[in-house]
């Protein structure tokens, strides 16, 4: 029963989380000990390493919700994002590194929806950090097989008449779906239409907030 | 095994069989997807084959496509939305022909 061990529970009602004091696992210490060996060698430096985590952090699902929005407003940026997704997102000036994007369009006929089956690829240097249960294998093996279901967990529920494109990111590209439009927004700034795209959005497993929701 | 997505086009359309191989070690060819026909959606250009990067062995140029499958092909056509589809990446080496017959 849940509340048979109070003891355990936080003054929340949430369980305590164990800490993480175990001894190193195999990989661990292979990371570290490579990390070591690479900065004793003199091939890169602890600098180096901090410069390049605090880029990695300061990447977040608001870059590409900038991306979205322009494309929703400028025709040209638009054609240019779905052409070469990669291009585009630089020339806004995004730091992007050496990924290929793609972007992927949902309409009213197409509803576009991004996993990695074998493992967990995503846009980092885009979006940032993807979401713990973009990695779970219950995302990874359903969303293929049954994405209607899955969408509906999220709370999106489509109608039988638009079409469900998965796209199961394998190998090199990396994925960004652009939402619809929401209603209501014509005339909008770009800097507003971007505060109604949200993460899940860009994956696929949300729509834009409508500007009701937002 | 005749592909059955009955859409426009499909005259136009490439299809190529997945191989149905399934050999050790590091593929990019994800299992649910081998010895199933779809068609390229589009061509990505050539990239390191990650078959022999993940060796740190000297990696070849591969040329990667798009394919698209039908769900119907994937699962069967008792799935629940048959005409969905599934986009994947590709390498070039493991797509044959639709008419050649299926690798052991």
């Amino acid at each position: 029963m849940p509340h048979d061990h109070h003891e355990h529970l936080s003054p929340s009602g949430h369980p305590y989380r164990a800490d993480n004091d175990h001894p190193l696992t195999y990989w661990q210490q292979m990371e570290i000990a490579i990390r070591e060996l690479l900065i004793e060698k003199g091939v890169t430096t602890p600098a180096e390493i901090a410069a390049q985590i605090d880029l990695m952090d300061s990447r977040s699902p608001a870059n590409g919700a900038a991306v979205v929005a322009r494309a929703w407003t400028n025709p040209t940026f638009h054609q240019a994002l779905l052409t070469d997704a990669s291009a585009a997102t630089r020339d806004m000036g995004f730091d992007i590194g050496p990924m290929h994007l793609i972007a992927v369009e949902n309409t009213a006929d197409i509803h576009n929806i991004i996993v990695c089956t074998l493992c967990s690829c995503y846009p980092r240097n885009l979006l940032g950090l993807p979401p713990d249960w973009y990695k779970s294998r219950a995302y990874r093996s359903r969303t293929v097989k049954e994405p209607r279901r899955v969408l509906s967990e999220f709370g999106v529920n489509l109608p039988e008449t638009t079409k469900v494109r998965v796209h199961d990111s394998t190998a090199d590209m990396r994925y960004i779906v652009i939402p619809a439009r929401p209603a209501g927004t014509d005339g909008w700034a770009e800097d507003d239409l971007a505060k109604l795209v949200t993460r899940d959005s860009m994956i696929g497993t949300g729509l834009a907030k409508t500007p009701e929701s937002a | 095994m005749v592909p059955h997505m009955a859409m426009p086009r499909m005259a136009e359309r490439e299809f190529m069989r997945v191989r149905a191989d399934m050999p050790p070690g590091h593929v990019r060819t994800p299992a649910y997807l081998r010895g199933k026909t779809g068609w390229v959606e589009r061509r990505l250009g050539d990239f390191k084959n990650p078959e022999q990067l993940a060796y740190g062995i000297s990696a070849k140029p591969a040329p990667l496509l798009r394919v698209r499958f039908t769900m119907a092909e994937i699962w069967g056509p008792d799935t629940a939305q048959p005409d969905d589809t599934i986009d994947a990446e590709i390498y070039g080496h493991w797509l044959e022909p639709v008419e050649s017959p299926h690798a052991p």
